[in-house]
């Protein structure tokens, strides 16, 4: 059976990149606002959960072509990495550092250590989520 | 360089083994691998003549310093004498087995993987100055023997001997474990040393004995004393080089090591000297008299090599007797740790040398069994050589080492009739007596080794292959064990001065100042003194029944199979199995609700219980936040949306109201100012009402499992209760304020210390990282099981439906 679901496709098409672009707002706020890698994570996660009911599941894969599984391997990589990171300078496992630099276009910006982290935590919660998601929803 | 790092060499190398095995085919790994044994070898030379001074070297690498735990590397005189002997053996072991294992059929890869983690492990234990590292390394042998006995894992009996050793040595493991705990807190240490230095302080502590016990499980399962020695013979299973280097050089003697490394710390207690001297003279009896039974090659060595350390072990028991007499007899009793050391340096050489005889035996012959061998001398007149060398130098016989290491332990079993301590005076009879008797077996089964094998009548139809002498390199190994054999005779106090008096000194901690200070001569003629008396004897009496073996050796049929005690091991195995089968089995019923009432059950239990008992109840109404009517309303959402739950006809419905309540509790987190926790809850409730829905579809309608009112009553019951405990748990946390709330203190640094405004993340990225790590980490688990769960699923119904 195919529903005929125009209105929710079109809507979804502009809705996804709003969730998007304000699930990343959301993971960059995080330090000093509401908001952080965990929420971000499922934010996307949303969105993309959005796409899957107003398509179909192989349209989804076609738009995005990952393996989730790779995401999840990247983003605990980039948080073990991250932690690890700290023994080069001789200090405790998951230690951070963090400065105020001048960056071009956004003007004076506090950079932390923290934020790779929390894009680890970030990739790990968005590929997991989908990878669960997917192999559940693929089934049939 | 810091020496601590050496330890880690031969593991190191294990990396580039694999890669070198796959990418240089035409020459043997073996000879890339024999570079880490030598290069180390001739490193921990270099330290031998220092310490022949007295001097120690400490070299340290933290690990866990909070907890005072460290790879501290202590060099005496003990640590290199085994450094030397893993080593020195290790390097002649590889030698041996580059011409022993076939470089096209074997996996070589793996063998020298595991070779060399092996020596990392035993190098790590013999020079670990903290118990913590020691257990470490002490558990890696455990493993890397583990593997090496199942290296030819297609044959069952290797996995079983893999997996017995493994079973007995690893508890053995964990009991020293537990008395390391107790040694460091009634020594306040884990460093070895200081342990040492306390000691004074440690006698008498209530856990003094317990640890002792706990202690010396560790080192009677490693060096395969009474009755735990059952794992050694099936650890035969493993390749030849594997033997002769574990089961005889070095991990077996781990236990010893052990033994001598805490003589200082427990040399006062009674109970020390009793069980050490004791088992070890035990299973010093039993291994030599059951050695004779054996038929098999590597297994007559097994028993012999159970027996031997059961020798060592009694005279490591004695030496600790030095401690309890002062003066004039106080001589006589520093004989027995001379003793010990001379005889652990003859039995790595002349068992080494055996065990490659009997692998070269096997290899050109095709059998190990000694009832086919026979007549070998004219056939392999290098081997014979070599066999009777080491053979000579087991039975105690002159002009070979283990003649004096023998006559030393004979004088240091006679002395123990003089200590008029523990009852010594008059039990002290039993020690020489009986270690007379297992001599003469230990002469009988030399003999039975060496002159079944090579003389009488070769029986060579019975052999697989045609016999013929060893290629060169293989015989190279043995060879050179041999010559230090006979070696040692000449000049047994050169070895003595530099090898056994610095270990002595080390292993007798606070009796000498100095090496020099031991004095002990060991001279090949020593008049005639009652152990020369006993040797003649033994050797009278043991020739008589190496002649007469075929008459009494029925002796043995006597115990039955069933009576043994490798029968009470498998029996315990296989009542572990089935037992716990059953009551696993008693609660695993499959259902989840069964599963879900345990964890409420025990949760409530638990808490409540802990709760009572510590008078933890306490409510305070006045500290409560004030109720709006925002809260009023969103609570009385909540409830309705349960109630939904609870009565909701289809899964549907029950979705959407599960949806309701975690959306409400989101509200709940607004009212109460907490918007990261109310954003985070409202994602989560979308992804995961998705979720539902999709995974929903596949449920069965929503129907009565069988439940009759008597299980309604009860998921009542627990659950009401599982609501009142959490409510009250809450409410008594909320009114207790015995310590102030660390909130504060994450209001006043989250700026300074972490530059974050918004605390949870703060929290989350920062001062709970390990937390957050971890959490994701089981996030990704969660995420491949379910993705394994539902593609393994999948895959088997795609693979039924082919078969149809």
């Amino acid at each position: 059976m195919k529903a005929n679901d125009v209105i929710l496709q079109t809507a979804t098409k502009v809705v996804f990149f709003i969730i998007f672009l304000f699930s990343i707002h959301i993971f960059f706020a995080g330090h000093f606002a509401p908001g952080g890698g965990f929420v971000g994570g499922l934010l996307t996660t949303a969105a993309i959960v959005l796409l899957l009911l107003a398509f179909d599941l192989k349209t989804v894969q076609q738009a995005l072509p990952f393996n989730f599984m790779i995401v999840v391997a990247i983003g605990l990589l980039l948080a073990i990495g991250m932690g690890a990171g700290s023994f080069v300078f001789n200090v405790p496992f998951l230690t951070h550092a963090f400065g105020d630099f001048y960056l071009p276009l956004f003007g004076e910006t506090s950079l932390h250590t923290a934020m790779i982290f929390d894009a680890g935590v970030y990739l790990v919660v968005v590929g997991s989520t989908i990878t669960m998601i997917q192999s559940i929803g693929g089934e049939s | 360089m810091e020496f601590v790092w050496f330890i880690f060499l031969p593991i190191v190398a294990a990396i580039i083994v694999p890669f070198l095995f796959r990418a240089i085919k035409n020459v043997h790994t073996g000879w890339f691998v024999l570079l880490v044994p030598v290069v180390l070898f001739i490193y921990y030379a270099r330290f031998v003549k220092g310490i022949l001074n007295g001097e120690v070297h400490i070299s340290e690498l933290p690990w866990i310093p909070s907890l005072d735990i460290s790879f501290t590397a202590y060099m005496d005189g003990l640590s290199i004498l085994f450094s030397l002997l893993i080593t020195g053996i290790g390097a002649l072991v590889v030698l041996y087995s580059i011409f022993y294992l076939d470089r096209r059929r074997e996996k070589l890869n793996n063998f020298y993987v595991y070779l060399l983690m092996f020596m990392t492990a035993m190098l790590g234990i013999v020079q670990s100055d903290n118990t913590i590292s020691l257990y470490l390394f002490w558990e890696l042998t455990s493993i890397s023997s583990f593997l090496l006995i199942g290296y030819w894992f297609t044959k069952d009996r290797s996995r079983f001997g893999a997996l017995k050793s493994m079973m007995i040595t690893v508890f053995g493991g964990l009991m020293m474990l537990g008395g390391f705990v107790l040694l460091s807190i009634m020594g306040d240490s884990y460093s070895i040393r200081e342990l040492i230095a306390n000691s004074s302080s440690i006698v008498g502590h209530d856990y003094f004995t317990l640890a002792i016990v706990l202690i010396l499980l560790g080192a009677f399962t490693k060096s395969a004393q009474f009755p735990f020695y059952i794992w050694l013979p099936d650890a035969m299973e493993a390749p030849t080089p594997v033997s002769a280097y574990l089961h005889s050089a070095t991990m077996v003697k781990a236990g010893l090591y052990l033994v001598a490394r805490f003589t200082p710390v427990f040399a006062t207690s009674e109970v020390w000297i009793w069980l050490v001297t004791g088992i070890g003279l035990l299973t010093l009896f039993w291994g030599s008299f059951f050695a004779v039974k054996q038929t098999d090659l590597k297994a007559i060595l097994a028993f012999s090599t159970v027996s031997q350390l059961g020798l060592i072990m009694s005279l490591l028991g004695a030496s600790a007797v030095a401690y309890h007499v002062t003066g004039e007899q106080a001589a006589i009793f520093k004989v027995a740790a001379f003793a010990a050391i001379f005889h652990l340096i003859n039995h790595a050489m002349f068992k080494g040398s055996l065990f490659m005889v009997a692998g070269i035996v096997d290899h050109e012959t095709g059998t190990r069994d000694i009832r086919k061998l026979g007549g070998l001398m004219s056939i392999m007149p290098i081997s014979f050589t070599v066999a009777f060398i080491g053979s000579m130098s087991m039975a105690g016989l002159p002009p070979f080492g283990g003649f004096l290491s023998k006559e030393l332990f004979l004088t240091s079993m006679l002395s123990l009739r003089e200590f008029n301590l523990f009852n010594f005076d008059t039990w002290g009879i039993v020690f020489p007596v009986v270690a007379w008797i297992a001599s003469v077996f230990t002469f009988t089964y030399s003999f039975y080794f060496v002159f079944k094998t090579f003389n009488g009548k070769c029986q060579e139809h019975a052999l697989p292959k045609k016999p013929h002498e060893a290629p060169l390199g293989m015989l190279l190994s043995p060879i050179i064990l041999a010559i230090a054999v006979v070696a040692i005779f000449f000049i047994p106090n050169m070895v003595g001065k530099a090898f056994v008096n610095p270990a002595v000194v080390a292993m007798q901690a606070g009796l000498y100042a100095h090496p020099d200070d031991i004095g002990i001569q060991v001279s090949a003629w020593h008049g005639w003194t009652p152990e020369l008396m006993m040797t003649i004897g033994i050797i009278a009496v043991g020739a008589l029944l190496f002649i007469t073996m075929k008459r009494w050796q029925k002796l043995y049929d006597i115990q039955p199979q069933y009576f043994s005690l490798n029968a009470l091991y498998d029996s315990l195995m296989v009542f572990g199995e089935t037992g716990m089968n059953r009551l696993s089995r008693f609660y695993m019923t499959g259902l989840i609700r069964s599963y879900l009432i345990y964890m409420f059950f025990f949760i409530v239990t638990i808490t409540t219980g802990a709760l009572f008992i510590q008078d933890a109840f306490s409510v305070d109404m006045d500290s409560f936040s004030p109720v709006n009517a925002y809260g009023i309303m969103t609570a009385i959402i909540l409830i309705i949306a349960v109630c939904m739950v609870l009565f909701a006809k289809t899964r549907l419905a029950a979705i959407i109201a599960l949806g309701g309540v975690g959306y409400s509790v989101a509200l709940f987190f607004v009212i109460y100012k907490a918007p990261d926790l109310a954003l985070t809850q409202l994602v989560i409730e979308t992804v995961s009402v998705a979720l539902f829905l999709l995974a929903f579809r596949y449920l069965p309608s929503l129907k009565n499992h069988g439940e009759t009112r008597k299980i309604r009553l009860g998921n009542l019951l627990i659950s009401a209760a599982v609501g009142v405990t959490v409510t009250l748990v809450a409410l008594s946390a909320h009114s207790q304020k015995l310590i102030p709330s660390i909130s504060q203190y994450y209001k006043d640094t989250v700026f300074t210390e972490a530059a974050g405004g918004n605390i949870v993340n703060v929290i989350l990225v920062d001062y709970r990282g390990f937390d957050t790590l971890f959490e994701i980490a089981v996030l990704a688990i969660a995420g491949i099981g379910v993705y394994s769960m539902i593609k393994l699923r999948l895959s088997r119904k795609e693979k039924s439906d082919e078969s149809e």
